[in-house]
């Protein structure tokens, strides 16, 4: 073998670069070819399509390798050195803080971002900046599961077990999650319990790729998920078939739920969410026959202005059946974004210091400020929720500059015109990526960065289990990496603490960060992750062996119990109505990944799905004049989309989908709700009222 | 401003909670007659067939009345309204001022003047109505053998199929034509009767209670006398002939009332601004409302307009769908059910098989669901009772009202039929053309196949498909030409 090619033909075992499964793959050669790993239970050998072609990113044509700048608002971004516009960052944010307080700089991150970074970021805002402003895309994802998880377990992770337990299962119920299209290789776990003669139900608007899969689906009108699960829990009171030992043994508070449940009799919730009785008599029986039940929400049940509540509603349904703390069953999460799980408990998020402690617990303060070698006094509080933040910038007392790592909020955030405003009202948007997405094309200081499988860290997955990321080929010169850019930064700033560039030593600071916090990682070392094949938190020492199923003695509230609350059915922030009488709902499709700032830029991937589209039922689509593949305009009270019809009798006939990954007059985020929740301050992305009218005089295809 | 309600039942308690939910700070008193926290009225043929507990339908806490500041008079009756003063007399003596005075008595029971119930029902026979009433039915019931079930309406079946559930002999006698007769058409009615018959219930048409017998003074009832003279043997007798709106109070008090208590579309009483009425005592338009849905309803809107959360909120009306609670019997009827082939204004569609015991039936004007029936299969009960409710247009596949997923069932295409443009794989956006040329290259099986395309190599969904297609080209080859 010719010595030049050695390197090239190192094989780097890692994860993928897209969603919370982390699906393991090896990269090597030159260009660099991607190999499911077949030791790596999420994947097992297998990858979706955006896997396999995930090496493609690495040779993108339209790569930053150098920063830019604009001279000025309204100029062109020009190519400049790492020192003009790091230095001129540094003078801008300085020159903002001392006019207008700390709090003038605020601070996005991302849950696609490495918990080295993540954690890093927050020490970043907090300490070289001093402000309270940092908040992060996570919140958009799966806040209000956390919230949830929070108020019932005393702890937010994800899943339950090991993902191996699923295909162990009896009966599996998803809520608003189509898996087979975001996370396909998940369905093999699923797969496998079908085939062992387990059930599968699941619960969305739409008759998706999952859902076709599904033994049993129920099919409930947007925004009703909650009546549903109360729906289910009245009939498993009436039908004898909850708990009632685990319930006075490990829970508190179930008189106040069986109180409110008694007002969800079965056709009373049959006719609020068209899901008829007998299928949710038989989800029932089949959720409680007494095997292995897991009950696991995804974003369908979650991003709502009542999301928190909605999960409340099926963990109340899973502690009934007395499925959480037992091995195998339980509740859990579906994560989202590829480090969704590691992003939300190492500090980007407003209220949060790493090791998921609260930022206003004084002895986390002090904890937290005594591995950074500061003063806690001078750790700012709990700061503003992504959506609050984004609307709160430009505007009086609101923050007048942002950095913003591994996020596109202009597609992903709700109500994208008025994001866009927020951020063209700041006097300086620094975006750190890797490419210029929609977002860093309005930035004033574009760093270009490294990506991936150019840098290596941690990553926990939705298991909760906490994978190394390695690198496999040297980043493209004038490429930083994000902890480059931060140390950098912090070394302008003249920050208190240390700022390595090695994703090693972060992550030892991280440990000691999160030591004795609910997300406990001292014990996880990179040689223990590569010896296990990964580590659970929490896991508070080296000679502990990490915590693949928690909750099994006892759950992480003070008294050990799981805590029920009851929720009430409210109905969706923005129902249907003369002006506006269709239900949207948004999520995703195969091809793609979040924004599509990645995706997009993949041929074969925008082969398999160009463009936005609107999903509809043919007796929706006849009744509006509207043919297959023709503009339709959708409107909404926020805004207008435009996108080409696509008719399938797998939507109920009062609703249309829109996936929200692209940019342009395609973006299904021009139109959603930005209702938030009340603890969560998640946004309302899975449904609102929309209007829609051919774009072409006869509704006929162009 | 303060509020004070009359009655503690599903509207009342409905209200309450309503409006604590918009208002926390408007003194706000409630009272009930009866002494226990308000219960789901809903629930109580689930306590006769023994799958809840008289304590596990309560539907508001007792702690939440203090928690939330509403002053709850539970146990005390009011016995007098004065409008003029604006106060509200109780039983307790007390004298109760408000700016607001939400009327919610709800119904009683209607007893038909029949030899042996002038001085109340004998020792034996319960009108059924209260969760006291449910009591007092288990309690006859848990010593006899034979119970009757005087009215054959919804109520009357649920008690029924509970006393039947708990080994009584029990026969339902009932004055019209066909059980239901006011949610069913005769149709439907039959095959109702012929479900009963099967689950031990014996009903008799078209009979005419004239008596309840009983044996000496104070004794236990044994039985109702019929019109054609024969009697019919019970240790339990319910009746179940329906219900009065209680308007006693308002009536007494000078308020408007036609059949209940006449209001506007703001629950307004035509009489006097400040008095307002929900629930079963209330009347809007010709309709007094028997089921709870509409009754929670009205609840919403009062509380949006007292509070101002939403001053254009009102009450016009509402669609009422009812549903048979009684186990082994789905039933779900809505709306106008009684039209017949003959009405040229109607599409009517219909399905029968009365030996299982399913019967359905839509009745369709203007594109629009005008009623509906659905008995002994359910499953379409969802999208039927959500189409009615919103007068939404039907869908053009008129089978999926009677018989799900009629529309999208999509069968497994053979690799025979399948076009080259179908794709096999979704993970990896595989096509069948794709497969075949990658055979067509020499590629020989499934596993050689996935490596070259990735087909099957995601959810793992497509295996089998991907091997039939692989199977079927190998047969192709093999097959002898010509």
């Amino acid at each position: 073998m010719p010595p030049e090619h050695s390197r090239d033909m190192t094989e780097t075992p890692t994860h993928c670069p897209y969603c919370a499964l982390q699906c393991g793959m090896t990269l090597g050669g030159s260009p660099v070819r991607v190999t499911p790993r077949e030791d790596v239970p999420a994947n097992r050998g297998g990858l979706c399509q955006k896997g396999w072609t995930s090496a493609e990113m690495l040779t993108v044509p339209d790569r930053l390798t150098t920063p830019l700048m604009r001279a000025r608002r309204g100029a062109p971004l020009e190519p400049c050195s790492w020192d003009e516009a790091l230095d001129r960052i540094a003078a801008e944010t300085g020159r903002l803080q001392a006019a207008y307080g700390k709090d003038a700089i605020a601070v996005f991150g991302g849950g696609g971002l490495t918990n080295e970074k993540a954690y890093q970021l927050g020490k970043f805002a907090r300490i070289a900046l001093g402000t309270s402003q940092i908040d992060y895309n996570g919140r958009f994802c799966m806040s209000s599961a956390a919230a949830a998880t929070n108020r019932a377990f005393g702890m937010d992770r994800g899943l339950p077990g090991p993902i191996t337990d699923l295909g162990q299962a009896d009966t599996i119920l998803v809520v608003g999650g189509n898996v087979a299209e975001t996370m396909p290789p998940f369905m093999r776990h699923l797969t496998e319990m079908q085939d062992r003669g387990g059930a599968l139900i699941v619960v969305d608007p739409r008759r998706t790729a999952t859902a076709r899969q599904a033994g049993l689906h129920l099919q409930p009108t947007p925004g009703t998920d909650l009546a549903l699960a109360n729906g289910l829990l009245h009939l498993a009171l009436t039908e004898g078939l909850v708990d009632e030992e685990y319930i006075a043994a490990r829970t508190n508070g179930f008189e106040a739920v069986r109180t409110v449940v008694n007002g969800y009799w079965p056709d009373r919730v049959e006719r609020i969410t068209g899901v008829p009785v007998p299928y949710m008599r038989e989800t029932v029986r089949l959720l409680a026959r007494g095997g292995r039940s897991l009950i696991l929400t995804a974003r369908g049940a979650e991003q709502h202005a009542r999301g928190t509540d909605m999960v409340t509603a099926f963990i109340n349904l899973a502690l009934a059946l007395g499925l959480p703390g037992r091995e195998g069953s339980g509740y859990g999460c579906l994560t989202g974004q590829g480090n969704g799980q590691g992003g939300r408990e190492h500090g980007q998020k407003a209220d949060q210091l790493p090791g998921y402690r609260k930022i206003d617990d004084p002895a986390a303060r002090e904890h937290v400020a005594g591995v950074w070698g500061v003063d806690p006094e001078t750790l700012p509080g709990p700061g503003r929720s992504a959506y609050e933040l984004l609307s709160a910038l430009g505007t009086d007392g609101g923050p007048k500059a942002m950095l913003l790592f591994g996020s596109n909020p202009v597609v992903s955030a709700p109500r994208a015109t008025a994001v866009e405003e927020r951020l063209d009202s700041l006097d300086l948007l620094v975006a750190a990526d890797f490419v210029l997405s929609e977002t860093a094309q309005r930035a004033d200081i574009v760093l270009p960065t490294a990506q991936w499988a150019e840098e290596s860290g941690t990553m926990t997955n939705l298991e909760g289990r906490v994978l190394r990321r390695r690198q496999a080929v040297r980043p493209p010169d004038g490429v930083r990496s994000d902890l480059e850019i931060i140390a950098a930064l912090a070394d302008r700033l003249d920050a208190p603490g240390k700022w390595s560039c090695e994703p090693a030593e972060v992550f030892d600071e991280l440990r000691a960060a999160s030591a004795g916090g609910l997300a406990d990682y001292s014990g996880i070392t990179y040689e223990r992750i590569e010896a296990e094949g990964g580590v659970f938190w929490p896991c508070p020492s080296e000679d502990h062996p990490g915590t693949p199923r928690p909750f099994l003695d006892r759950f992480a509230t003070p008294d050990g119990r799981a805590r029920f609350t009851a929720v009430e059915h409210t109905g969706a922030a923005e129902d249907v109505d003369q002006d506006y009488p269709v239900y949207l709902t948004t999520g995703r499709v195969l091809a793609q990944y979040q924004s599509g700032a990645q995706t997009r830029r993949v041929r074969a991937l925008v082969e398999a799905a160009p463009e936005a589209f609107v999903e509809m039922h043919p007796d929706l689509a006849e009744r509006l004049g509207i043919q297959e593949g023709a503009d339709v305009r959708v409107a909404s009270r926020r805004g207008t989309a435009t996108v080409r019809a696509r008719l399938t009798d797998a939507i109920r006939s009062d609703t249309v989908f829109i996936p929200f990954h692209w940019a342009g007059k395609g973006r299904a985020n021009l139109l959603t709700n930005p209702a938030l929740d009340p603890m969560s301050r998640m946004p309302e992305f899975k449904v609102c009222a929309v209007r829609l009218e051919p774009a072409t005089p006869n509704g006929a295809k162009l | 401003m303060s509020i004070v309600v009359i009655g503690n039942g599903m509207a009342g308690s409905r209200f309450v909670t309503e409006l604590r939910d918009r208002d926390r700070e408007t003194p706000l008193t409630v009272f009930g007659a009866e002494r226990q926290q308000p219960y789901n009225r809903v629930l109580l043929s689930n306590v006769l067939a023994g799958i809840a507990g008289p304590d596990q339908i309560g539907l508001v806490d007792p702690a939440w009345y203090e928690r939330n500041n509403v002053d709850a008079r539970l146990g005390v009756e009011v016995v007098r309204i004065d409008r003029e003063a604006k106060t509200v007399h109780a039983s307790d003596g007390s004298v109760t001022p408000y700016e607001t005075l939400v009327i919610a008595t709800g119904s009683t029971s209607f007893v038909p003047p029949i030899p042996g119930t002038e001085g109340g029902l004998p020792p034996g026979a319960v009108a059924f109505r209260t969760l006291d009433d449910c009591s007092a039915i288990l309690d006859v019931a848990s010593t006899a053998r034979t119970a009757v079930v005087v009215g054959g309406g919804l109520l009357g079946i649920e008690a029924a199929r509970g006393l039947a559930g708990r080994g009584l002999e029990v026969t339902v006698v009932h004055l019209a034509g066909h059980l239901m007769e006011r949610q069913l058409d005769p149709g439907a009615g039959k095959v109702l009767a012929r479900t009963l018959r099967r689950l031990g219930i014996r009903a008799l048409l078209e009979a005419n209670v004239t008596g309840l017998r009983a044996g000496a003074d104070g004794a236990r009832v044994t039985g109702v006398e019929l019109a054609s003279g024969d009697v019919v043997a019970g240790d339990l007798v319910v009746m179940a002939c329906g219900v009065k709106p209680e308007v006693g109070l308002a009536r007494a008090a000078g308020l408007e009332i036609d059949r209940g208590v006449v209001v506007d579309e703001t629950l307004t009483s035509v009489t006097d601004p400040a008095v307002r009425a929900i629930g079963e005592c209330s009347q809007y338009g010709d309709v007094v409302y028997g089921l709870v849905a509409p009754a929670w309803e009205q609840a919403t809107v009062l509380a949006d307009v007292l509070t101002g959360a939403d001053t254009d909120a009102r009450f016009t009306g509402a669609r009422q769908i009812t549903r048979l609670k009684a186990a082994s019997v789905e039933l779900a009827a809505m709306g106008e059910t009684h039209h017949g082939d003959d009405d040229p204004d109607v599409e009517v569609m219909q399905f029968a098989d009365a030996s299982r015991g399913t019967y359905k039936k839509v009745v369709i004007k203007d594109d629009r669901v005008i009623g509906a029936i659905l008995l002994g299969e359910t499953s379409t009960a969802g999208t039927l009772t959500q189409l009615y409710d919103r007068a939404a247009p039907l869908p053009a596949d008129r089978l999926s009202l009677f018989f799900p997923g009629m529309g999208g069932v999509q069968t497994a295409d053979s690799p025979v039929r399948m076009p080259d443009a179908a794709t096999v794989c979704h993970c990896n956006n595989v096509s069948k053309g794709q497969i075949r040329a990658c055979w067509e290259k020499g590629a020989r099986s499934a596993a050689e196949v996935a490596a070259e395309t990735r087909a099957s190599t995601g959810c793992g969904g497509c295996r089998d498909a991907l091997e039939g297609i692989v199977a079927w080209l190998d047969e192709q080859e093999s097959a002898p030409v010509g």
